[in-house]
């Protein structure tokens, strides 16, 4: 009898998740964690929207190590979700090998470049972060007093130097002489989770005279965020809304809509069209946020400012340089 | 580089300096009672989590302070148990330390707060706040010796007064009392202390709790004074460098001020200047970052003085029959 039950039991759940996995969307998040309060979480929130709309599921796993890249992608595969959408560059090269093994299943990409040439079932969603950080850069330069300006990056790598030469753009679009410094937390991952460290780069960054610090730099940047609301001077967020972690001392955070991508490619279901996606102003992939927390810091004529050269770059107008097309940046020394 | 960016570097120095120093005698008490312990990294974490946690939750620092100690100390029990009770290894009794540190600190941070392995920023109460010492406004005039007192002695949290005091009283109790005589026979020459009919076991437990209460200093230090809450793996690799000052300082209390200090200074270097410009010769910062390892290296090949480990390091103590 009892042995009987298991095999109906087990046979019935098969049945179900074979089922439900038909064609269901899958997420992967990266070592940041779900709830990272930034990148990931924005994910986790297009997932949502997604269901809450479509009224579909979704099935989730969070990264714990490097090894489980390759792994996740592949049980996810095989299991039938389409499409399987991931987060962080460092997805990029394991979806690449993985990805022919499964022709027929859709990957997405967010942050990270697949070729599409190679992989014609990969979707690479990209982000203009040096547009966002331009706009952001400029309302840094029209808040400070002192006319210098702050950048603290993460780890050292090619992204987040895009973040720094955009705001450095940005900063010295408003004046030429605004001074920017900018500095990198360091080399290893560890420096995405090295909030000490932020807070000793903070106050250097004050000492030399900056009076509004960008923090583009995953848990260092609360580091960061902190000790800026501390010595009394603003900071800038990044990916997700933060302003509401320093109520009117945070001036604004650069927005990346990691939610808005996630939930039309999971809306879009197998059918997703792939190849290389860039999502900037014009798409509103990026931007600045603006809610309660900071409506008194920014003032109208700086809002006006921004979205004139918001408009001017959609329209093409104002040419924001790319650090990753060159690695090199015209407004910022590395 | 002028005085007030020379005070603003050492300023620095002293606050990337204390948790190393706290970790650094930390590790000392253990190794000089012959228990190596890897696990600084994992026993640091852990104080700095319970303490911010519960500072939020009570909003008193000085109750999270507490818990951090008892956390670090449950930690060092662990260690204890595993590797003095069981005679277990102890280096990979320490890196499971680490392991579970890293764990159980998120797990636990998510299912009380939710917001991603993280605690919630501290308020008011649930921090430690910089004290400024008497007559620090008053001599703030001072020429040289005014701003030495105000920017670099005064302004700093209480545990970092309580790390610097640490130094000489490690010293005292280690060289200067009989527990710290036989705290250290025990690291060289357990057989001895036995046949002397001290309790070997007792001792090199007597030492892990200290290197709890010390490493639970410096995690509450991490989270509680220089930040207003945990963050993942917030100690990012601390407790390894306070091991490599450890051996840099070759197991002695001043050595490892010292060599604590030099590490603190490197880093703030590194900080304040990315690349240093040695006239058309630019040393990166990575370089910077990497030194006190190399240092390390260069200490164990012997190339300047022999640092030689308490000699039973490492070897749990087997009572011969």
């Amino acid at each position: 009898m009892t042995f009987m039950k298991s095999i109906l039991g087990t046979a019935a759940t098969l049945a179900l998740t074979a089922g439900a996995a038909l064609a269901d969307p899958a997420l992967i998040y990266d070592l940041g964690g779900k709830f990272d309060k930034s990148f990931n979480e924005a994910a986790y929130n297009g997932a949502e929207i997604y269901a809450k709309e479509t009224g579909g599921s979704y099935k989730d796993i969070e990264l714990q190590s490097e090894a489980q890249r390759e792994q996740a992608l592949r049980r996810f595969a095989e299991a039938g979700f389409n499409p399987v959408v991931t987060t962080g560059f460092s997805m990029s090269s394991p979806i690449a090998s993985v990805a022919p093994d499964y022709p027929d299943t859709k990957f997405v990409t967010i942050d990270g470049f697949v070729d599409p040439a190679e992989h014609p079932n990969v979707l690479s969603i990209l982000f203009s972060e040096h547009e966002g950080s331009y706009l952001v850069g400029m309302l840094a330069a029209m808040a400070s007093e002192s006319g210098t300006v702050g950048f603290v990056g993460g780890m050292d790598i090619p992204l987040i130097r895009k973040f720094a030469c955009g705001y450095a753009q940005g900063a010295k679009a408003v004046s030429d002489d605004v001074k920017v410094i900018s500095n990198m937390t360091g080399t290893t991952p560890a420096a995405w989770n090295d909030p000490v460290k932020g807070s000793e780069l903070t106050k250097a960054q004050i000492s030399q005279g900056a009076d509004v610090i960008f923090a583009a730099a995953g848990g260092t940047g609360i580091g960061v965020l902190q000790t800026a609301a501390d010595e009394g001077i603003l900071s800038v967020g990044v990916d997700s809304n933060q302003n509401y972690l320093h109520p009117g001392k945070v001036l604004t955070s650069m927005l990346k809509r990691v939610d808005v991508a996630v939930a039309e490619a999971m809306t879009a279901g197998p059918e997703l069209e792939t190849g290389v996606k860039v999502l900037g102003l014009a798409e509103s992939g990026v931007g600045y946020a603006l809610d309660e927390n900071n409506a008194e810091l920014v003032t109208e004529e700086m809002k006006a400012a921004v979205d004139e050269a918001s408009q001017k770059i959609i329209a093409g107008e104002i040419e924001v340089h790319d650090y990753s097309a060159d690695d090199s940046c015209p407004a910022l020394n590395f | 580089m002028d005085y007030a960016t020379l005070l603003q570097v050492l300023d620095s120095t002293v606050r990337l300096a204390t948790p190393l120093l706290l970790a650094c005698l930390a590790g000392l008490f253990s190794e000089r009672a012959g228990i190596v312990d890897i696990g600084l990294e994992g026993k640091m974490l852990a104080a700095a989590f319970f303490s911010a946690a519960i500072a939020a939750v009570t909003g008193s620092v000085w109750l999270g302070l507490l818990a951090g100690i008892a956390a670090s100390m449950v930690m060092s029990g662990i260690h204890g148990l595993a590797s003095i009770t069981f005679r277990g290894n102890q280096l990979i009794s320490g890196v499971a330390i680490n392991f579970l540190a890293s764990g159980i600190t998120v797990l636990i941070a998510q299912d009380w707060f939710s917001q991603g392995g993280r605690t919630p920023s501290l308020m008011g109460g649930g921090r430690f706040e910089s004290i400024t010492l008497p007559f620090a406004e008053a001599l703030r005039g001072v020429p040289v010796i005014g701003p030495l007192y105000y920017e670099l002695i005064s302004g700093h949290s209480i545990l970092v007064y309580v790390a610097f005091l640490m130094v000489p009283l490690t010293w005292w109790i280690l060289f200067r009392t009989r527990f710290g005589l036989r705290l250290r026979a025990v690291g060289e020459a357990p057989e001895a202390v036995d046949t002397a009919g001290v309790s070997v076991v007792g001792l090199r437990f007597a030492a892990i709790a200290i290197c709890g209460l010390l490493t639970g200093l410096a995690g509450a230090y991490l989270a509680t004074g220089l930040q207003a809450g945990f963050v993942r793996e917030m100690t990012a690799g601390r407790g390894y460098i306070a091991l490599a000052a450890l051996i840099f300082a070759k197991w002695r209390p001043w050595y490892a001020l010292y060599a604590c200090l030099l590490f603190g200074l490197l880093q703030a270097v590194a900080l304040r200047y990315q690349n240093i410009d040695l006239g058309g010769f630019i040393i990166p910062v990575q370089f910077m970052d990497a030194l006190p390892y190399i240092l390390t290296v260069v200490i164990l090949a012997g190339f300047v003085g022999k640092a030689i480990p308490p000699r039973a390091g490492g070897e749990p103590y087997v009572k011969e029959r």
